[in-house]
């Protein structure tokens, strides 16, 4: 006599909650960011597109004006065109001795196996935590009007006092003293790093055969860190591009003596919040977001494929 | 009497290797030395001229110790701006914006590495995506939405867009994917732990230390920003630290010795918490760099 087994009902479940009791959570889990970033990002995105052919100020109703806003920063806006060759000019005056400095001193920090590395890298580091502001606030007194700190360790070295922010040529060099000084340290940490990988066995075969301290730094070192470089090119010209706090506070918010000192982002900023027009502005953050974009392509086209040289 | 000369390299001069090693040595100290004595003389001469009375600022030749004076130009300061308001509003901004990010970013991090769901990679690439974007361009899209929603000068608009971030997020799916055992995982499903219990008594316990450095990093972005508070907030006593040292320098006053206190006061808890975690910090920081390329 076999027992009757009795056989567990099977009630059906719809695929539906099979898929959700499955993936549930993982969807879960990621969602705050998907819905963050549609909201505050995608939506306003796409609307300031549309913004950027239309004029408004932020009270009365938009009006439509076509492409009148791309033409007009293209044709008579002279502080546009300005701001656009500032921020290269800066941005490339600030780029080479900050990334050359920075990999010279991660090097030598490195190659000489200095004691206290870990010291000197917390004191390098030490500017990058602080705010632009505050920074921008340290150097104004140190380059002063014309009795600054820094004027006075020229004036014993024999050379004339130099008014830093006030002479409209001597704005850009002061920024990016500020500026360089300010990052150097970010990019010495990623630097040291970088070099950290590179096996001793290398330099060791390169001693061997007779090369010096130079170069094994310029066969070795550089072609090992290409890709590091290439990564910290690419990223520093991106930051570049959209510096304002420390122009904005060492010269002001038009830039200073001939706006010198105005960057792009200073720019947009003063047309969006100061003079009111939105719709042009959102037209200038989106030519402003193509200038980057084909920026960073272009230096990942030159500098990935054919190395550093 | 002659003497006999090889030939050869031999017979150059040179001074003997030793004395060159440390000649070189010597150099690359004296330099690097140099360097970090210039990168950490701007904050000495911050607490100079904190400390002294405001017309020496400009002194030729220029006072370069510090001096007594700190409390009388940080009460100067507190006659001029809501200061200690403005410190309690970064404070709770920064942190806000951190332990948001640390719980949002963690969690998505864990679901993309532990996790397997249709779509993943899609997203994910999309979520790397996002981080092309510059800040810049985002911030009139951003501002005029805060505008739709009403919420300009709060900070609801500054903390609620920052709660997660992609970044993060990429940086804490790295981590996990490394640091956290699969099998642990399994063991914990096993055993019927539900998914946020896994999370919370396994995840999150091993990365702590990349929380760490995260929060660190986090919490510097929001104490030392500009743009944002600048550019939704109008009512002064809302102002972070930022803003409100911007505002004293806008007002082209001449009393450098107070602002240099205030500059001070805002630069210190930074340096603090920088200098507590700083090994970690910077460890963390090349881990997650590096891992970009």
């Amino acid at each position: 006599m076999a027992e009757a087994t009795i056989a567990p009902t099977y009630t059906p479940i719809s695929k539906k909650t099979k898929f959700l009791r499955r993936y549930g959570m993982a969807y879960l889990f990621i969602s705050p960011f998907f819905i963050l970033f549609c909201t505050f990002a995608l939506f306003p995105l796409v609307y300031t597109f549309w913004l950027s052919f239309n004029n408004w100020d932020g009270m009365s109703p938009s009006k439509f004006v076509g492409l009148a806003n791309f033409i007009r920063l293209f044709t008579v806006d002279e502080f546009f065109k300005l701001s656009i060759v500032n921020s290269f000019v800066l941005g490339f005056m600030c780029l080479v001795p900050k990334l050359s400095l920075a990999l010279l001193v991660a090097v030598a920090i490195h190659s000489a196996r200095l004691k206290l590395k870990d010291l000197y890298q917390v004191a390098y580091f030490l500017p990058i935590i602080t705010s632009p502001v505050a920074v921008a606030i340290v150097f104004l007194t140190i380059y002063g009007q014309q009795y600054g700190i820094l004027n006075y360790i020229l004036t014993r070295l024999g050379f004339h006092a130099v008014q830093w922010l006030v002479v409209s040529s001597t704005v850009k060099p002061a920024i990016t003293i500020l500026i360089v000084w300010h990052e150097v340290g970010w990019f010495m940490v990623i630097y040291m790093a970088g070099l950290q990988s590179i096996p001793q066995d290398l330099y060791d075969a390169a001693s061997v055969d007779g090369a010096g301290a130079w170069a094994s730094f310029w066969n070795i070192t550089i072609p090992m860190l290409q890709n590091v470089i290439l990564f910290t090119v690419v990223i520093d010209i991106i930051g570049e591009l959209q510096i304002f706090g420390e122009p904005y506070i060492l010269v002001g918010p038009a830039g200073g003596t001939n706006r010198a000192g105005l960057t792009m982002s200073m720019n947009l900023f003063s047309n969006a919040f100061t003079n009111l027009r939105f719709g042009y502005s959102s037209a200038q953050a989106y030519v402003m977001f193509a200038i980057i974009s084909i920026i960073s392509f272009l230096n990942i086209k030159i500098f990935g494929r054919s190395g550093l040289r | 009497m002659s003497t006999t000369y090889t030939t050869g390299k031999q017979t150059e001069y040179h001074a003997p290797f030793h004395i060159r090693r440390i000649l070189r040595r010597a150099i690359i100290y004296i330099a690097v030395t140099f360097g970090a004595l210039l990168c950490l003389f701007p904050f000495y001469w911050m607490f100079v001229v904190a400390t002294r009375p405001s017309g020496e600022v400009f002194s030729f030749p220029p006072v370069v110790v510090p001096g007594t004076l700190l409390f009388e130009n940080i009460q100067n300061l507190l006659k001029m701006v809501p200061f200690i308001r403005s410190y309690g509003n970064t404070l709770f901004y920064a942190l806000s914006v951190t332990t948001l990010v640390l719980f949002f970013d963690s969690l998505a991090g864990f679901a993309f590495a532990k996790y397997k769901f249709p779509g993943q990679n899609f997203l994910f690439g999309f979520l790397l995506a996002t981080m092309m974007v510059p800040g810049l361009v985002m911030i009139i899209p951003w501002f005029v939405e805060m505008k739709f929603f009403g919420w300009l000068d709060s900070y609801k608009a500054l903390i609620i867009p920052s709660a997660v971030d992609a970044f993060g997020i990429f940086w804490m799916r790295q981590f996990i994917m490394d640091a956290v055992p699969t099998e642990l995982i399994d063991a914990a499903r096993i055993d019927g732990a539900p998914d946020f219990g896994i999370y919370y008594r396994i995840v999150v316990p091993i990365i702590t230390p990349a929380l760490g450095a995260l929060a660190i990093l986090v919490f510097m972005g929001c104490w030392n920003n500009l743009i944002s508070p600048m550019i939704i907030l109008s009512s002064p006593e809302k102002f972070p630290l930022t803003v409100t040292l911007k505002t004293l320098v806008a007002l082209r006053l001449t009393d450098y010795g107070a602002l240099m206190s205030g500059t001070f006061l805002s630069v210190l808890p930074i340096i603090v918490v920088f200098l507590l975690g700083a090994r970690r910090f910077i460890s963390g920081i090349t881990a997650g760099s590096l891992q970009g390329m």
